[in-house]
């Protein structure tokens, strides 16, 4: 027994450290002056600096501080709009029985598989006849179209697990459909849309893909994207590409502090039941 | 499946058809028809099929459509023989007989071969170890490999490409203490033998938290009693491992493999940052491979043949994958 403990301890402390190790000399390069990460962010002196931060916040190719804005714009719009989008559509499968509703399932199961390569060369193409090219609106929708299948499909499982009986006793009431839906399903339906809101909103702040084939006005770039600009062309500027990485994952880490449970239930629920 | 349209009673109140569409929201239920199910249906699903169809479903079919021609005209398959024929995709004279570039495609095929078993393994080694002690090293120790999951895969690759840096790295620093030789002991990201294998262990360290969080929520669900009945009968650590864990946790486990294939096959923001595919594509990745011939080389037609190869790959997966949640 003692031994078995040991054995698991040192692979916790083991792992803590290989794992943690490089957020910390992100963390470490981050604050400190160049000079003294050079050679490597373990060794004295230590210093602390924002100077960092400051150059990365308004660089003057990719500043951070436009990017976190337009970031933040994106990730709200593509996160409300397909979470009330696809409540409707989630409860019009859950609930409704018309012809089709199988093979439409199937269909929408088949899109969370779809690599975006897919999408991409048409959607830039159609984008450009609709105007929408390179304006945070295009890339709004793009993400809330992408996001709809796994939300849907999440959204349809939760609603299968409420009980038909509130429905039936709210139709008695005389309430319609919408109605139900708007008093009696979207009130339970809370918690389910917590979580995938947490989840659609971590995934848009962290998607790359499709902002870097939508976007490429600089003042309209978001977060994610100008990180590879702040590397120089033939340098390495460690301290202000770890300075803008940490303010990059500035809003996962919330989601890490505060949201865990969420994020983590999402995830649960939309992989395995 | 209960949705089979031919296992639905028959509808009560057939030639209501007067209803007009904004009326249908409020018939009550009994006396409902099946034609006006369906435009109920329609009326709750309209706006997400529009955006769906707009934006997934159509660019989709373009696509298909794009990788059938080229710009002489209608080619068949011949993008796709082309792929196959081209060193960029597939080198088979070089795999595994030299050092990278083997082609695209197979730095994805070696890419799934190691971080497959090492990430979902892993996790579900660590989700097990991790249940059997306190101390506050496992919790140090799970939120770190929680946070590779949270993390932008964008400052994944930048994180990565600092771990192997020349000057910066922890990897090659160490290393060239214990007295390794040049591509080991300087930027892994700068020479082709270890540029791919830098990043398939980048990727290990980010994604082996998806395989951890999940196979944890699994193991909560397996009844202690179990365990304690196995415990009577004397059997040892491992064995309740292998015949208690891991058959309770097989569809767990299924289900993380399934998505972990499905996120290596489409792997594309740590190989952009941390190394452009390169050197000399040594580190090169269908995704990325799509994405310069799209929209640096301009040819729609092998990016199109490219992504629908990906797509081809993914989706018996996901037709796995979607079969088994519609069936419950």
């Amino acid at each position: 027994m003692r031994k078995r403990n040991i054995l698991a301890k040192s692979i916790a402390i083991g792992v803590a450290i290989i794992w943690a190790l490089p957020f910390i000399g992100i963390v470490m390069t981050a604050l400190r002056p160049s000079r003294e990460v050079l050679y490597g962010w373990w060794y004295p002196p230590f210093h602390l600096s924002i100077k960092n931060f400051v150059g990365a916040w308004t660089h003057p190719t990719a500043a951070l501080g436009i990017g976190l804005r337009n970031s933040v714009q994106v990730a709200v719009g593509a996160t409300v709009l397909p979470t009330l989008v696809a409540s409707l559509m989630a409860y019009g499968l859950g609930r409704l029985r018309f012809p089709g509703r199988g093979p439409l399932l199937m269909l929408i199961g088949l899109l969370l598989a779809l690599p975006q390569q897919m999408i991409a060369w048409p959607l830039f193409r159609e984008m450009h006849a609709m105007g929408l090219l390179n304006s945070l609106t295009g890339l709004i929708l793009a993400h809330s179209a992408w996001g709809l299948p796994w939300i849907v499909f999440f959204l349809r499982g939760y609603i299968e697990t409420l009980p038909v009986e509130l429905e039936e006793a709210a139709r008695i009431d005389g309430a319609g459909r919408l109605k139900t839906f708007l008093y009696v399903i979207f009130p339970l339906m809370l918690p389910a849309l917590a979580s995938v809101m947490v989840l659609q909103f971590t995934w848009v702040w962290n998607d790359f893909f499709l902002a870097l084939i939508l976007i490429f006005d600089p003042n309209k770039m978001v977060l994610t994207q100008r990180i590879p600009l702040l590397r120089g062309q033939y340098h390495v500027d460690w301290g202000l590409l770890s300075a803008g990485a940490l303010i990059t994952m500035l809003v996962p880490l919330l989601v890490f502090i505060f949201l865990q449970r969420y994020f983590v239930k999402g995830l649960i629920g939309g992989a395995v039941k | 499946m209960r949705s089979s349209p031919r296992a639905e009673p028959k509808g009560t109140g057939e030639g209501k058809s007067r209803v007009g569409l904004p009326l249908l929201f409020w018939r009550p239920f009994r006396r409902r028809g099946r034609k006006e199910e369906w435009i109920a249906a329609l009326g709750f699903l309209s706006i997400g099929l529009l955006l769906i169809v707009l934006f997934v479903i159509w660019p989709s079919i373009r696509t298909i459509w794009f990788s059938l021609f080229d710009s002489e005209g209608f080619a068949g398959v011949r993008n796709f023989a082309r792929l196959f024929g081209d060193r960029e995709i597939v080198d088979l004279g070089r795999f595994l007989r030299r050092e990278p570039p083997w082609g695209a495609l197979l730095h994805n095929f070696v890419w799934i071969l190691v971080h497959l078993p090492v990430s979902v393994g892993l996790g579900l080694i660590l989700a097990v170890v991790f249940s059997k002690i306190r101390s506050w090293w496992v919790g140090i120790a799970r939120g770190a490999i929680y946070l590779g999951i949270v993390t932008p895969l964008i400052v994944g690759g930048v994180i990565i490409r600092f771990l192997f840096d020349k000057h910066a790295g922890m990897a090659p620093q160490i290393l060239g203490a214990l007295g390794a030789p040049t591509p080991w002991s300087a930027g892994w990201t700068a020479y082709p033998e270890t540029a791919l294998l830098a990043l398939v262990i980048g990727s290990i360290w980010l994604w082996t938290g998806f395989s951890m969080v999940l196979h944890s929520a699994g193991l909560s669900t397996i009844d202690r009693e179990l365990y304690e009945a196995a415990q009577i009968d004397g059997a040892s650590e491992l064995a309740q491992f292998r015949y208690i864990t891991l058959p309770l946790l097989r569809p767990v486990t299924l289900v993380v493999a399934a998505m972990t294939f499905l996120w290596e096959l489409k792997i594309f923001d740590i190989v952009y940052v941390a190394t452009m595919g390169g050197p000399g594509g040594a580190s090169n990745v269908l995704a990325l491979e799509m994405y310069f011939s799209a929209f640096r080389e301009l040819d729609p037609y092998r990016a199109s043949a490219i992504a629908t190869l990906i797509t081809l790959f993914s989706l018996p997966v996901g037709y796995w994958f979607a079969r088994r949640r519609l069936r419950r």
